[in-house]
């Protein structure tokens, strides 16, 4: 019984595909054959499999961005703004970090300021938070609309290849382009940081102390004060660390894949992070399998779209039932000698801690 | 910068604009300040103001009618009302994680479906929206006339509807009721409030509210759909309501804010076009936030917004 | 079923009523008569399972078994509206009233009628009022009133729906002693009136003097029906206990030291930004227990607050051995002036509910060592620490990692007092710590309050339960308005005149502006 509970998000994601079987039928084709090319497209094949990794990098960054600040009962809901901060960033570093220095010693750098614009700008929505009151949701959200109109603004005026028919920045120079770790594929280094960041956090939540005030905060506020955390103090943390992890997300999508900043170049990863998010139910661990799963389909959607005929948007719909899907599995909870009449009380990675409720509020 | 206030036929035309552009944001901000003021947070709005412009473009393109458009639009906001009072109050699931299930939904469900729907797209589409109707002599009046006064249905439905929301709550019991739910879920309980039924009535009415935004998008302004075509406005529009102060009256004039600063910022842009575009148009979003910040004395939610209510809790 | 011919059936007739919350039982087949006209009590512990079948009567729980008679008629009432309809209404212990709406609007809310006619609903609540012998303000907002004004509020409110048979749970709890006298009053009134009375209490002179009837609860079964003239307090305490009450706290004089806290002046500001603590002055002397009385809501939260950090100071100073405490985090207070806080509400603010009792019995230290080291919690340590608590402190338990939601109220305080005495205070805040406990989990409650005093250290105890106090304080200081209007030592104390100091005058007695 509590195995089934355990792996709701499997329910979720099963209860999408067969509503999405019908989408398909509505679209004039066979869902076993859509499926069948989508999932051979993305976990059958090398190269199909390689740029599932490829995706999963960002998703999964995506999906951190929002565990953790979640975790503290806070929802950063502009990873999207952070991931492109993050990329400006790591671009700027990249083309002014002056050549002399060696390779070496410029890389990390620029995958430092990456993260650390991230974090930068995930900060502004939890400063107005910790010290105004003001809703994070409502801000990070905004802040996201800024951050790419903001990233348009500076490829513009400053990191514009001359020439360029539509804004995107000179090429960011060959010795600080992340290493491929997948002959003839674009899998890049990148992929494998993200990796690291979501097992180093996944320990860090559980078994630091600042995991323990993470946790703490996200299941009470009040009590968190009274046991001597500086409330405020963790919500920047969370928010850095997020916000941080997004950033990484953009600086991997320039010198990984892309090799420039493009405008417009995150196809939505910020939002799609909620979905990985919420299918790891909040566990970093999980969340490589849902970045993973999550990036096959978006992965494999070409492949759809040319086997069978159906639009790769196909895929946006499946991500949509299914954040859905899991919304719909937090109805139904595991909880041992309960009846179904009693409050729900969220342990940390079952649901979303109580104080989200809170999060309403101003 | 500011000559075109002089002129009355410039000025005028700006007040439009700004009135246009504020339009969705006034339907979303009265659907989410009705579900806040029963205390259910409707983080969903960006979504609801996408499946209503989804579903004002598949009625108008089906029926060939705005007013087709308008229904469809309608059923599709009361069905994501139902969808988050199912979740969010019988089955007591995070209204934020509801709300933002159902913003991700909308935005994947009308992206692909607009490709199923229209052939070529919704970008392809020229549908036949709402036409001005001018009210004879009112119309006439210099300014504010063609401003106020040869607008289509959809900006007197609107002005109807912050009526009747500030009537409701503020002159009848069940307004009493609604926002005793909002402050008290408990003790509107006790004094025999049905709290449920008025919570799941209230969403259901507010969705559709917010999805009217969505249709006013397509059949008043652009006669097209695109993919995430709300682009923010769901939440300038949480943004007014709090600098609104959870007041109808007060919340369309923040909207109105909003609006005016749009046409504004888009005026600047076509006045300057060495600076680039994108630092005209980050304002309205960086308006609103400044708003949030600069919200003067601490305002404060209905006091129950955001839980949900079990009777049994104890 | 008592079918005597010649007798009317009863206003309300439970029969087996049974109630469980997951695994616990709180009403056990439940037989329960009221008479019509009757002023009928309900007598039992903290936890006894009263409310909850007063819950079940007004509809807002559902029973898992039994039948629920109103006049002879087996009815099923599933909301507090079928209830009203019914004619049973409700006073909740914590009333259940929206503060920023005013008197009109709480009494008329849920009542038909499309249009808000406050005017003329203000005039008949009014009208209605003066028929009980009180006068009140339709149009004052709620929050402004004085407690005993806004259960007047309450009663109002019920009978202005015509609700003949009304409930009270635990009346008294939330009543300066000078209000007590007119409530009381007001229930023979009601009485008089031919209205039924349900007295939801654990208070034995309350029962006496008001009720006709009384049924015993205890540990979720009706354990006695009684009329009152045929019977006594100590008869009822043996009901209701289920032993001989014996208080064998025995407080004596402690070896009273230097003094420890001291508050000079202090200001504090609370909740919607009003002066909450006023130019409050006390000092606490090691091995000293001050009980500061006071009814709620007069500054006793944001003063223990303050002391512990967690709420700022406005003006005024709080020192530890005559080292202010200006700016110094709550952790350091903790760490290095051993200041030990049980807070007033220890399921909002004392407790990480949804944390195992293991980590709670740490909740306040953590992050230092022995429970973590360099950043990496040390679970081990904290394990083998919440071990060695739980056994000294009597902690009924399944395991150390079970969540703490799913404890008792006394075996949650259990914990905290636990932590907080472990760590060897000089200084301890304790605030309500026998709020909701029964009698058994107080007395544990007091006696290790009492062996703290004798290892030396400052206790203020803040509460409003005077009975409580008296028996463990060697001082009593009394509260109003966030200042201190009267001080006395325990011998000279007696609960009457707190009960007027409470009220906020220190002698002469004038009528309260309701």
């Amino acid at each position: 019984m509590r195995l089934v509970f355990l792996f709701k998000g499997v329910w979720a994601v099963l209860a999408a595909l067969v509503v999405g079987a019908f989408l398909v039928v509505l679209a004039g084709a066979d869902p076993l054959a859509a499926y069948g090319a989508l999932f051979s497209g993305a976990f059958f094949d090398y190269y199909g499999l390689a740029s599932t990794l490829v995706r999963m990098s960002p998703l999964l960054l995506a999906g951190l961005a929002v565990i953790v600040p979640l975790r503290a009962g806070l929802f950063n809901i502009g990873g999207e703004g952070q991931i492109y901060i993050g990329a400006l960033a790591g671009t700027v570093a990249a083309l002014y970090l002056p050549e002399a220095l060696p390779a070496a010693l410029r890389l990390p750098l620029i995958v430092l300021s990456g993260a650390l614009g991230g974090a930068l700008w995930a900060l502004i929505p939890a400063l107005l938070k910790a010290y105004r009151g003001i809703n994070e949701i409502i801000t990070s959200l905004l802040l996201s609309y800024v951050a790419i109109y903001l990233v348009g603004a500076v490829i513009h005026v400053w990191l514009m290849e001359p020439g360029a028919p539509y804004p995107y920045s000179r090429e960011v120079p060959y010795d600080v382009l992340l290493p491929v770790f997948l002959p003839r594929t674009e899998a890049h280094a990148g992929i494998l940081i993200a990796l690291t960041c979501a097992v180093v956090l996944g320990i860090v939540l559980r078994r630091t102390t600042l995991g323990q005030s993470i946790t703490v905060v996200g299941h009470n506020p009040a009590a968190a004060s009274y046991a001597g955390i500086n409330v405020k103090r963790l919500i920047l943390t969370s928010f850095a660390i997020g916000g941080a992890m997004a950033g990484l997300a953009g600086t991997f999508e320039v010198i990984g894949l892309k090799y420039r900043l493009f405008d417009h170049f995150s196809p939505g990863y910020g939002l799609q992070g909620i979905i990985v998010a919420f299918l790891a139910s909040l566990s970093p661990l999980l969340a490589i399998v849902a970045a993973f799963f999550l990036a096959g389909l978006q992965a494999g959607a070409g492949a759809m779209q040319r086997a069978v005929g159906v639009d790769t948007t196909m895929v946006e719909a499946l991500q949509g039932l299914i954040v859905l899907f899991v919304a719909v599995g937090l109805a139904f909870r595991y909880r041992p000698g309960r009846t179904a009449g009693k409050p729900p009380a969220g342990a940390p990675a079952a649901a979303v801690p109580e104080t989200a409720a809170k999060s309403a509020e101003g | 910068m500011f000559d075109f206030v002089f002129d009355a036929a410039q000025f005028g035309e700006f007040l439009a604009t700004g009135l246009r552009l504020s339009m969705p944001l006034i339907f979303a901000a009265m659907g989410g300040l009705l579900c806040e003021r029963a205390g259910v947070f409707n983080i969903a709005l960006e979504g609801q103001l996408l499946l209503g412009a989804f579903g004002a473009a598949l009625g108008a393109h089906l029926t060939g009618m705005a007013g087709g458009g308008v229904a469809v639009a309608l059923v599709f906001g009361a069905a994501s009302g139902l969808g988050l009072a199912l979740l969010g109050v019988t089955l007591r699931v995070n209204q934020i994680v509801v709300g933002i299930a159902v913003i991700l939904f909308a935005i994947g469900f009308t992206s692909f479906m607009s490709r199923v729907a229209f052939e070529g797209g919704g970008n392809s589409l020229r549908l036949d929206g709402f036409r001005p109707i001018d009210i004879p002599i009112l119309s006439d009046i210099p300014v504010i006339g063609p401003v106020l006064f040869a607008q289509d249905l959809l900006f007197y439905l609107m002005l109807a509807v912050v009526a009747a929301i500030q009537i409701v709550l503020f002159r009848t019991g069940l307004g009493l009721s609604i926002r005793a739910v909002g402050e008290s879920p408990a003790t509107a309980d006790a004094a025999g409030v049905p709290v449920f039924t008025l919570r799941y009535g209230v969403i259901v009415a507010g969705s559709m509210i917010a999805s009217l935004g969505g249709a006013y998008i397509v059949l008043s302004q652009v006669f097209l759909f695109s993919d995430n075509m709300s682009a923010g406005k769901g939440f300038i529009g949480l943004a007014a309501i709090v600098l609104g102060r959870w007041n109808p009256v007060l919340a369309l004039l923040a909207c109105l804010l909003f609006g005016l600063f749009d046409a504004f910022q888009l005026r600047l842009q076509f006045q300057s076009p060495d600076m680039p575009f994108q630092v005209f148009a980050a304002l309205p979003y960086v308006i609103s936030i400044m708003a949030l910040v600069g919200l003067i004395g601490r305002a404060q939610p209905p006091a129950a917004v955001g839980r949900p209510y079990d009777r049994e809790m104890r | 079923m008592s079918g005597r011919a010649d007798r009317p059936a009863p206003r309300l007739a439970l029969e087996g009523i049974t109630k469980r919350f997951g695994g616990f039982t709180a009403n056990d087949a439940v037989d329960l008569s009221v008479e019509e006209g009757s002023v009928h009590a309900i007598l039992g512990e903290n936890g006894a399972g009263k409310s909850t079948l007063m819950n079940i009567i007004y509809g807002l729980y559902q029973p898992d078994g039994g039948r629920i008679r109103v006049r002879g008629e087996t009815v099923r009432i599933n909301t507090p509206r079928q209830a009203l309809a019914l004619g049973i209404g409700m006073v909740h212990q914590h009333f259940k009233q929206v503060p920023t709406m005013t008197v009109t609007e709480n009494v008329i809310l849920g009542l038909p009628g499309a249009r808000l006619d406050l005017a003329g609903h203000g005039a008949r609540i009014r009208a209605l009022a003066e028929t009980l012998g009180f006068e009140i303000d339709p149009h004052e907002q709620l929050w402004h009133l004085p407690v005993g004004a806004q259960q007047r509020v309450e009663i109002l409110k019920l009978l202005y729906r015509e609700a003949d048979l009304l409930i009270f749970d635990e009346p008294t709890s939330v009543l300066t002693p000078s209000e007590v006298g007119p409530f009381f009053e007001l229930l023979r009134k009601l009485k008089q009136s031919g209205r039924t009375v349900v007295l939801i209490t654990h208070k034995l002179d309350e029962v006496m003097g008001m009720a006709d009837r009384v049924s015993v609860m205890r540990h979720g079964r009706k354990v006695a029906d009684v009329e009152t003239c045929e019977t006594d307090q100590r008869a009822l305490a043996r009901l209701m206990v289920g032993r001989d009450i014996v208080v064998d706290i025995s407080a004596g004089e402690g070896h009273v030291g230097e003094t420890v806290l001291e508050l000079r002046d202090l200001q504090v500001i609370g909740a919607r930004g009003v002066t909450a603590v006023d130019g409050l002055s006390l000092a606490v002397r090691a091995g000293e227990i001050v009980g500061l009385a006071g009814v709620d809501g007069n500054g006793q939260r944001e003063l223990a607050e303050a002391i512990a950090g967690l709420c700022p100071v406005r003006g005024g100073s709080i020192a530890i051995r005559g080292t202010s405490l200006d700016g110094v985090s709550p952790d350091r207070r903790r760490r290095r002036f051993r200041l030990g806080y049980v807070p007033e509400d220890r399921q909002r603010t004392g407790l990480d509910l949804d944390s195992s009792i293991a980590f709670n019995m740490a909740l306040r230290s953590y992050r230092h060592p022995p429970f973590s080291r360099l950043g990496w919690m040390r679970f081990g340590a904290i394990a083998a620490h919440a071990e060695r608590l739980a056994r000294r402190y009597d902690v009924r338990m399944r395991s150390l990692s079970q969540r703490v939601r799913d404890l008792s109220g006394g075996n949650q305080q259990k914990i905290i007092l636990a932590r907080e005495i472990d760590a060897d205070p000089d200084v301890l805040v304790v605030s309500q710590p026998t709020k909701g406990l029964d009698v058994g989990a107080i007395e544990f409650v007091q006696k290790t309050l009492l062996a703290a005093r004798e290892r030396g250290c400052a206790i203020l105890y803040i509460s409003t339960e005077l009975e409580d106090l008296l028996q463990v304080a060697d001082r009593v200081a009394v509260v109003f308005r966030g200042r201190i209007v009267g001080e006395m030592p325990r011998g000279a104390a007696q609960a009457e005149r707190l009960g007027l100091m409470m009220a906020g005058h220190a002698g002469t007695v004038q009528g309260e502006a309701a």
